[in-house]
């Protein structure tokens, strides 16, 4: 016993450990670095919010103010602008598109991952194609339409050139083509129909890619302030972004602290939501092979 | 249940080939067996019969009526997947229940919240949670019925997939080496308890299979595939004793056949490495002849039937093992020869003999040849051959 452990000699367990600290330590101060550079303006922002006017453009820093002025903020903010009744806009037009994506892009998907019919590899050039498309392209066109249509200043003119994303459509049709072509085959014996099979069969198992989707695509049209802008005038169907920026112009102006809350108030939802997917969120970036 | 008849089924995939030309008659509770090497089309034959996939020609009938225009679900016929291709998301017994509630359950009482509005759901449900029992019942698996596929091992997954094949009553079941993904123990179980479920249910069954003994031991008959070919059809028995081709003598038998290089003699007779065999050919189309002989026909010793080899190893089986000799006349040759595990290893070069009758004879095609033996005792045994 003891000799063997004096002629060999391996590196003893607490040399072994340490060097995992400090290999640890390295990589998540780099980590902590990164984190702290984005999270930053989110911290001026909080503690913006939080802060009296007068103490928001001094020259030092502090995280905490020395007078709490965030009722005062936030009270402002919600009495100035009608917040909620952004909140709720955004809600209903995110919400508005992400079904309505969902229900086109998921059956287009599984069609071109696992249906056979021709012109099957056109079509999905197509997608390829209408992915390399930027929104501003056919803006113009569209609110002409909807001009002519008498849909401007809708919920529905918010939401519509969306309905059909092709990034969805890719998405999903990565993650199915990977479903096993078996289970597939075994539904079909049956007696599931193609309709059913998506939305019993193959849905139940793309929780993570559609979570995954479903984070981008409420992100990308909360923070929408392009499309919402040229649609709609009319501030009661403002979006919160769009009527953050109306109120930044008018009364709110040059109250920083409560156009700070206000700031708070709309990225709250996102923020929350975001903790709640977390997981699927994660899992589906992974296993769709995107990242 | 029903007989399943096949014609003429082609089908290729792009340039190549998978099927050509199949007929198969299969009849009412045969239990059918396609084995052959990896590639050459039994998965894909099982699809067409199953209608996942269509075939470029020929027809496909159950029970006498094509159902060449029917889906899948509507041929009534039920496939046992290699990977069982269970449900993930669904619960063992929501699993096997599915076929029955798809075809039974209108689509206002599939739907989710609105199926709770119906009244007719809650007795076929219950209807079915009864034959989803009986059938579970038959293969044990109710004490895992709130499971998911996931949290099952295989041989349990096995039996689930069998389950949702049998609660349909299908007309017949399609197996695609459904034993492949077990552990060598359960296999042997498994067999035995789908030959008993043959039994029991008398059902129409094809089985695929890699397995030389499940190929043996569960079936009626086995057809032996090769690139998109039937090459043999008979009993195991058959197959066995009398294969039609080189192809089919090297797959059938464990391990492989023996085969020599032979030629016709002027009167008939087959010369085996300057040797004239006891055994005579009528009608050779050539000269070049093979001669097979199978491992455990073969036994040390001379003989008016023998070969010179010389011994390489051996490799023991436990109760039997397998020596391993090289051709002396032709060293690249392997010779392999089962023999009981009591009996001296041989050194050196040593004459290996086996018996007229054990001889398979082909011709330069690899068409079987009939042989006809010189002496009483082989023409005895090729008569009683014939009479069965
Ligand atoms: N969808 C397909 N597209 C193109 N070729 C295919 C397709 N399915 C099968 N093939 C080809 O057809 C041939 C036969 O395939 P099949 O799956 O029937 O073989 P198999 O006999 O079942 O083999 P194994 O014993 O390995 O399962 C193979 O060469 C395969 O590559
Ligand atoms: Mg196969």
């Amino acid at each position: 016993m003891r000799t063997s452990a004096t002629i060999t000699r391996p590196p003893t367990p607490v040399a072994i450990r340490m060097r995992r600290l400090v290999s640890l330590a390295l990589v998540h101060a780099v980590l902590i670095g990164g984190a702290v550079f984005m999270l930053l303006p989110f911290v001026f922002m909080l503690t913006s919010a939080i802060k009296p006017p007068g103490e928001i453009f001094e020259a030092t820093f502090r995280l905490w103010p020395r007078q709490f002025y965030g009722w005062q903020n936030f009270e402002s903010a919600l009495s100035t602008a009608p917040l909620l009744r952004f909140l709720l806009n955004g809600l209903i037009v995110c919400g508005g598109i992400l079904v309505v994506q969902l229900l086109v892009a998921i059956p287009c998907a599984y069609a071109l991952a696992k249906l056979k019919f021709p012109g099957r590899p056109i079509l999905f050039s197509l997608v390829l194609l209408g992915l390399c498309i930027p929104v501003q392209a056919p803006s113009l066109p569209l609110y002409i339409a909807f001009a002519e249509l008498g849909i401007l200043n809708t919920y529905l003119s918010m939401m519509m050139p969306f309905f059909l994303s092709v990034f969805a459509i890719f998405l999903f049709r990565q993650f199915f083509k990977s479903y096993p072509d078996e289970i597939i085959q075994a539904a079909r014996l049956d007696g599931v129909g193609e309709f059913e099979i998506v939305w019993r069969i193959v849905v139940p198992s793309a929780w993570p890619a559609i979570a995954a989707f479903s984070i981008f695509s409420v992100v990308a049209h909360w923070n929408d302030l392009y499309w919402p802008l040229i649609v709609v005038s009319d501030t009661k169907l403002a979006t919160p972004p769009l009527g953050m920026m109306y109120f930044a112009d008018s009364e709110l102006g040059s109250n920083y602290g409560a156009l700070a809350a206000g700031a708070t108030i709309i990225t709250a939802p996102l923020v929350i939501a975001f903790l709640i997917a977390r997981r699927h969120f994660i899992a589906g970036i992974t296993m769709t092979g995107i990242k | 249940m029903a007989g399943l008849t096949l014609r003429g089924i082609r089908k290729t995939f792009g340039d190549t080939a998978v099927l050509n030309d199949i007929d198969l008659d299969i009849a009412d509770g045969e239990f059918l067996t396609l084995v052959g090497p990896s590639g050459c089309g039994k998965s894909t034959l099982l699809r067409i019969i199953a209608g996942l996939e269509s075939q470029d020609s020929g027809s496909v009938s159950i029970g006498g009526t094509s159902v060449d225009h029917l889906r899948p679900h509507e041929r009534r016929i039920a496939m046992v997947f290699q990977n069982y291709a269970l449900y993930p998301h669904m619960s063992v017994f929501d699993n096997i229940a599915l076929p029955l509630t798809m075809t039974r359950l209108n689509l206002f009482e599939r739907l989710p919240l609105m199926r709770h509005l119906s009244l007719r759901r809650r007795r076929i449900m219950n209807e079915i949670a009864r034959e989803v029992r009986a059938v579970a019942e038959q293969l044990r698996i109710e004490s895992f019925f709130h499971r998911r596929p996931g949290q099952l091992s295989g041989g349990q997954r096995q039996r689930v997939a069998l389950g949702r094949a049998m609660v349909r009553h299908p007309q017949a079941f399609l197996m695609d080496e459904p034993l492949s993904n077990l552990d060598a123990k359960l296999r042997v179980h498994m067999r035995g308890e789908l030959t008993e479920l043959h039994a029991r249910l008398g059902a129409t069954m094809i089985y695929v299979t890699h397995d030389q003994i499940e190929a043996m031991t569960m079936s009626d008959r086995l057809a032996v595939m090769d690139h998109g070919d039937i090459l043999q059809l008979g009993t195991p028995a058959d197959v066995y004793e009398r294969p039609a081709t080189t192809a089919v003598a090297q797959f059938i038998g464990s391990p492989a056949i023996n085969l020599f290089q032979a030629r016709v003699g002027p009167g008939g007779q087959v010369e085996l490495l300057g040797r004239t065999l006891p055994i005579e050919v009528r009608n050779a189309p050539t000269p070049e002849l093979t001669v097979g002989v199978r491992p455990e026909a073969m036994r040390i010793g001379g003989g008016p039937c023998a070969v010179t080899c010389r011994f390489r190893r051996r490799e023991n089986l436990g109760s039997e093992c397998i020596l391993h000799f090289d051709l002396v006349a032709s060293p690249e040759v392997a010779v392999l020869c089962r023999v009981d595990n009591g009996i001296p290893i041989p050194e050196g070069e040593v004459p290996l003999a086996f018996e007229p009758r054990d001889c398979h004879v082909f011709d330069n095609n690899g068409r079987r040849i009939e042989v006809e033996s010189r002496n009483a005792a082989g023409r005895d045994l090729r008569r009683a051959s014939e009479v069965r």
